[in-house]
């Protein structure tokens, strides 16, 4: 009985998405903590983040196509997005400073509104795609497994570890903490708040285009992808914890993976749903996060 | 004071009433039809406007109560024939009511930013059920269902006409009108409206504010389901794609273009944002949410009190 309970498992799909998970999970996780940056400096929910993920991804096809390199593709796909992100920060965010957070809501999901419809009516509805930077495979049991995968996961790590060093001992990333703990203070002190909140939302913008263009070559490119992966980055932030960048990491994969592990018995749409299941057990157990201990 | 202000409310109550009545006999049948729709929508607005402009609390997940309202009319008028009209109006009440129940009972354990967020995961929860359920939801096509008889039990019975559907709809929002608008004057209204003003005092004074938060969040749910099961009536199908996320964000839209905490001003809002949609989807043709979406983010940002209270503070100046 247990033999046959163990037989049945299947270790080498398992082994699969394993990997498949870590290598979503690093992508959601740069998505994420471009989200959870926003959140946590300026109290700002941007629905508008799928949308600027989606936008790095066309740029990104754009640039690929008239220069054919791919790294070109994805510098240049992040920098015009994060101009992008600033320019809508100040336009529409700005004014709104010192609102009802909950304004802040309506107005990134304006903003999510435009940019979808103007990819679609720029780009069209059906789906581009972007070529592999690396085409080399190795054996992964019976699948020829991709290198460019694992590239992707350690970019993304490599963004991410490059933005915490940032925070952490650059100038303006102390600038950016500070501001986060007490905006008053800060602004005592000489930091220009109102730029470092634009500096931020473009960096998270940055993050947004760079995971977009990574992401390009795994599913093609279109107009409504950014539905999917903000709905995925907030439920990673809460089950993370608002603001918190390693929690909102280790959400990430812990949910990536679960859902690769769903989609070996069910349709990846309906493996989503273990993510929301997810999320409903940390809202009812944990409300601040799964990786951060309940304040009592 | 009171006095002649509630006179002059209800003499405006009652000439517009008369003029959306008669309307049907002037309108060419395109227009009687949007108007109809306009009545739906405002009734679905309407129903978020007691969690948005009463309670404080966003809702990014009507949808699936107008989604669920539609699924519920759906199975009543596939199941049992022939086709009933209040069994219709039963089921999708049912239906909306049992995910508001659900809902409610997770999602207002959490505030503001967080009870957004929970609302929409929720309705894509519904959305994905619904999608990839085919045998029983019909899947991405939808169920489609023949049109009830306009009945009232033991007494009259015909085939709906448009413009009989018109007055059903008209009748069916008034009066959700005039129960909302007493509910929001209600002892209970009033708790609501000093849940959004001030929720740690109105937890000290003792009430139950999570109680209260779950009633609202059905009621709610079950005005949206309401306006759901109109629009199956008036369309004659349920499809996934009023269940997607986008039918919610178009009823904060409606609440926001037209004035929040006012009841009326969603009506207003859905008819201004259909109205727009008319309108540029003829310069624009699919994609004119681009510039409805930047009238919106300009009216977020420069008339927060929508057109109803840009209205309002207008007069009074």
């Amino acid at each position: 009985m247990l033999h046959d309970l163990i037989a049945s498992i299947p270790f080498d799909q398992i082994m699969i998405q394993t990997v498949n998970g870590i290598v979503t999970g690093m992508i959601l996780a740069l998505v994420a903590s471009g989200l959870t940056l926003i959140f946590g400096i300026m109290d700002v929910v941007n629905f508008a983040h799928g949308e600027l993920f989606m936008l790095g991804a066309y740029l990104g096809v754009v640039v690929l196509a008239t220069t054919g390199s791919f790294w070109l593709a994805l510098i240049i796909a992040t920098l015009v997005v994060a101009i992008i992100g600033a320019a809508l920060q100040i336009v529409t965010l700005r004014p709104l400073l010192g609102r009802d957070p909950l304004t802040t809501i309506l107005a990134t999901f304006g903003i999510s509104l435009v940019l979808q419809n103007y990819a679609l009516w720029q780009f069209g509805p059906v789906a581009r795609k972007i070529q592999e930077p690396l085409t080399g495979h190795f054996k992964l049991f019976y699948l020829e497994y991709p290198y460019y995968r694992l590239v992707i996961a350690a970019l993304s790590a490599a963004i991410i570890g490059g933005f915490w060093l940032f925070l952490k001992y650059g100038t303006y990333g102390i600038w950016i903490r500070a501001t986060t703990q007490d905006r008053v203070m800060a602004q005592a002190m000489g930091i220009p708040v109102p730029w470092v909140h634009t500096a931020a939302f473009a960096i998270g913008a940055g993050m947004a285009a760079a995971s977009g263009v990574l992401f390009g070559p795994l599913v093609g490119v279109n107009h409504a992808m950014g539905l999917d992966w903000v709905l995925k980055a907030f439920i990673v932030v809460v089950v993370g914890g608002m603001g918190n960048l390693g929690g909102s990491i280790a959400a990430s994969i812990f949910i990536s993976l679960l859902e690769a592990y769903a989609s070996i018995w069910v349709s990846p749409a309906q493996a989503v749903i273990v993510s929301f299941v997810v999320l409903i057990l940390t809202l009812l157990f944990r409300p601040t996060g799964l990786f951060v201990p309940t304040p009592k | 004071m009171i006095n002649r202000f509630n006179s002059a409310f209800w003499i405006c109550f009652s000439i517009i009433l008369v003029l959306l009545a008669i309307a049907p006999f002037f309108l060419p049948p395109f227009w009687q039809r949007f108007l109809t729709e306009i009545l739906i929508w405002g009734l679905l607005a309407m129903s978020s406007d007691i969690l948005i402009g009463y309670t404080g609390m966003i809702s990014f997940g009507h949808s699936a109560f107008f989604g669920l309202g539609m699924y519920g009319a759906a199975a009543a008028l596939l199941t049992v024939s022939p086709p009933n009209l209040w069994l219709a109006v039963i089921y999708g009440l049912i239906g909306a009511g049992a995910v508001a129940l659900f809902v409610a009972y997770f999602s207002t354990r959490l505030r503001d930013i967080y009870f957004a967020i929970t609302t929409l995961i929720f309705s894509q929860i519904f959305y994905v059920i619904i999608f990839t359920w085919t045998e029983v939801t019909g899947g991405e096509n939808g169920l489609t269902f023949s049109r009830p008889r306009l009945s009232i039990p033991w007494l009259y019975s015909a085939p709906f006409t448009a413009e009989t559907l018109h007055w059903f709809v008209l009748a069916v929002v008034t009066a959700s009108y005039l129960l909302l608008r007493r509910i929001t004057q209600s002892p209970f209204g009033m708790v609501l409206q000093s849940i959004r003003e001030n929720e740690a005092r109105t937890r000290a004074i003792g009430y139950p504010v999570e109680r209260y938060k779950i009633v609202a969040v059905m009621l709610s749910g079950l005005f949206a389901g309401l306006a759901g099961v109109l629009y199956a009536i008036q369309n004659r199908f349920a499809a996934p794609d009023f269940v997607y996320f986008l039918t919610s964000g178009e009823t904060v839209i409606f609440n926001v273009m037209g004035g929040i905490g006012t009841l009326v001003g969603p009506i207003v809002g859905a008819g201004f944002f259909l109205l727009l949609r008319e309108m540029f989807s003829r310069f624009f043709t699919e994609y004119y949410l681009i510039p409805v979406g930047i009238i919106f983010i300009a009216m977020v940002i420069f008339m927060p009190q929508g057109l109803l209270g840009f209205l309002r503070r207008w007069l009074n100046r």
